[in-house]
């Protein structure tokens, strides 16, 4: 019997020939990642379970972004961020990315793959629950609690349930109309937001390859939101040749067997899907676009680890050219890295920036920002009864900030599509 | 480890996320500081929108006024409870709000491991859904030696599923604590 990708990976982690979906196996991590939010406390419970003999496990395997609360007046989040600072000054790690300093890079999950962390066949865990997204190369990531870091800081261990793999399969060619959003907003609504509880959500397919690397780590980014424990594609061409240039080019790549087990497996056509929305308050509240047409809107928001890629913002870029947004509308760029390309990448000769500002855009510096509500101080949160379409990942109540507000999540291309109206609109009707 | 926990009941729905059990907002304060924790009780369960906060009638706060102690001390779940983001805060605020066990249909999985590794609160999984079978307030004796728990107000009992494999880490008291006994650390 065959194993899945999933299984080979964890396999090989537990040192083990083989490993069956259901029993618990002690995994060695090749890297821990953590953040402002979840470091101080994975910091603290650390300190206090090891006490005087606290050691970090290895030090070129801890990844430390701040990320989440960065450009805030609010005390006790910037005291977070003061704790990382100490944190990594004391220990000396060399995987810090201060703010404030050249070094920062905004949105952990983008950072992750543009600093060469995402290696094919290794096991990374993170203090976020979005830590699948860097399943997109090949590997396995999921996210976990603070005691669970601490246990693995201190380590280097952790134990995991193997999980069965569900089989996704995209084939057909992408219409223009239609982005990775879709597929996995798709998905969500066939399933539910636990229809992949403690599973694998493997993607395959024709489309799936023909994606780019941020296409696809939109789709394993949203595992989560179907209550996956990890979203994996298997390394291609398109992988090596993203890693190549970014001198990653040691890692080992594994395929699932012809007859690997699946719990389940789902065909799509994406030449008979159209784009689609999540309606208020869950990411598999599924509708299409054309179905909720006209929705008035008070606020747009491209951004974040799902939608803040800058595969999204040439979506929005290619309808918003020569036009202009009809409601407030934040274009935050995940990591630095994608903001300096804003400057740098052109259509029509103009670039990206220009093309938002011109449209009447608010560009905002790269952070988690309102995808997650934040300090009240946060830039795009939502207030009273805001009616928002999002490129984020959750609209659960509350989530990007006033609990009595209603957010859509959608494409980037249906989101700015819906700017220039003013209302949430098909993305066909500009295309 | 309690062998019984008796309490009154807080009924909750389906997919009660993350969000709504700590909004992220609140995730700035100190988790070592006990004077701070105490934030993360007052805001438990303070996005769950209102006609939803305390079954079947809702509108029931689960914290009252400035307290950070709840009059609940078992929650009662649907499907899916605690899906959403992985932060550790959301058992942790349920544990200073004095939250022992949730009993829920099913997980999601960082919330499951959380609230086990971290020793919060001992997340039970029921045989049926009983988010519509018992009311807020009322007293429920949960029993974890046996795996049921009983209906003190109307006097009906059901069967839990037993914790299984990650018994042995609630019954430490968390992962670090079963590392311990077990001599891994």
């Amino acid at each position: 019997m065959g194993m899945t990708i999933t299984e080979k990976i964890l396999a090989e982690s537990a040192k083990r020939s083989r490993v069956i979906p259901g029993e618990n196996v002690w995994l060695n991590v090749d890297v821990l990642m953590t953040h402002d939010v979840c470091g101080p406390p994975t910091f603290a419970i650390w300190k206090k379970e090891f006490g005087e003999k606290a050691k970090i496990w290895d030090k070129n395997k801890l990844v430390v972004f701040p990320d989440h609360y960065i450009f805030t007046k609010n005390p006790h989040a910037n005291r977070n961020v003061e704790v990382l600072r100490q944190f990594a000054a004391e220990h000396e790690l060399p995987n810090y990315y201060d703010l404030g300093t050249e070094r920062y890079k905004g949105v952990c999950h983008i950072a992750l793959a543009e600093e060469g962390y995402n290696v094919p066949g290794t096991v990374l865990f993170g203090t976020d629950s979005h830590t699948c997204t860097s399943g997109a190369f090949g590997m396995f990531a999921t996210g976990v609690g603070n005691t669970d870091a601490a246990f693995i800081l201190g380590t280097g261990k952790i134990w995991e349930r193997i999980p069965e793999s569900m089989k996704f399969t995209f084939s057909g060619k992408m219409p223009p109309y239609l982005t990775a959003k879709d597929l996995i907003l798709q998905i969500l609504g066939d399933i539910g937001t636990d229809g992949a509880t403690y599973r694998a959500m493997e993607f395959d397919g024709d489309a799936i390859s023909s994606l780019s690397i941020y296409e696809r780590m939109t789709l394993t980014n949203m595992a989560i939101e179907g209550g996956g424990m990890n979203g994996i594609i298997a390394v291609d061409e398109i992988t090596s040749k993203f890693l190549a240039d970014i001198d990653v080019n040691d890692y080992k790549t594994y395929q699932s067997d012809p007859d690997a087990v699946y719990h389940s497996k789902y065909n799509y056509d994406v030449s008979k899907l159209e784009p689609l929305v999540a309606k208020p308050h869950s990411p598999d509240n599924r509708d299409t676009v054309r179905n909720v047409a006209g929705t008035k809107l008070t606020k747009c928001y491209i951004g974040s680890c799902t939608g803040g890629k800058i595969t999204d913002f040439y979506y929005a870029a290619n309808l918003l050219l020569g036009k202009e947004v009809k409601v407030t509308t934040f274009i935050v760029p995940a990591s630095t890295a994608v903001a300096k390309q804003l400057s740098e990448e052109t259509i029509s000769g103009i670039s990206l920036k220009d093309i938002f500002e011109k449209s009447g855009c608010i560009i905002a510096e790269s952070s988690c920002a309102a995808c997650l509500g934040g300090p009240s101080d946060t830039i795009g949160r939502s207030i009273d009864g805001d009616v928002v379409i999002s490129t984020t990942n959750r609209n659960f109540p509350g989530r990007m900030g006033s609990k009595s507000s209603q957010v859509y999540l959608a494409s980037p291309l249906t989101v700015a599509a819906s700017a220039i109206n003013g209302a949430i609109t098909d993305p066909r009707d500009f295309l | 480890m309690e062998k019984k926990i008796t309490g009154k009941a807080y009924v909750l729905g389906d997919n009660i996320d993350t969000d709504q059990i700590i909004p992220a907002e609140h995730l700035v304060y100190s988790t070592s500081d006990p004077e701070e924790l105490k934030k993360y009780g007052h805001y438990a369960l303070s996005s769950v929108p209102a006609d939803g906060a305390g079954l079947p009638n809702g509108f029931t706060p689960f914290i009252i006024g400035d307290n950070y102690k709840s009059d609940y001390k078992i929650i009662i779940g649907g499907s899916n409870f605690g899906s959403g983001s992985s932060r550790e805060h959301a058992p942790l605020a349920l544990q200073v709000a004095g939250v022992k066990v949730v009993i829920a249909e099913s997980y999601a999985r960082i919330f499951y491991r959380n609230s086990v590794d971290g020793g919060f609160l001992v997340p039970y999984v029921s045989k049926e859904k009983l988010n519509d079978k018992i009311k807020t307030g009322d007293i429920i004796e949960v029993d974890l030696e046996s795996n049921k728990i009983k209906n003190l107000s109307n006097d009906s009992s059901y069967q839990l599923f037993s914790l299984g494999d990650v018994f042995e880490i609630v019954e430490a008291g968390g992962l670090f604590e079963y590392a311990r006994t077990s001599g891994m650390i």
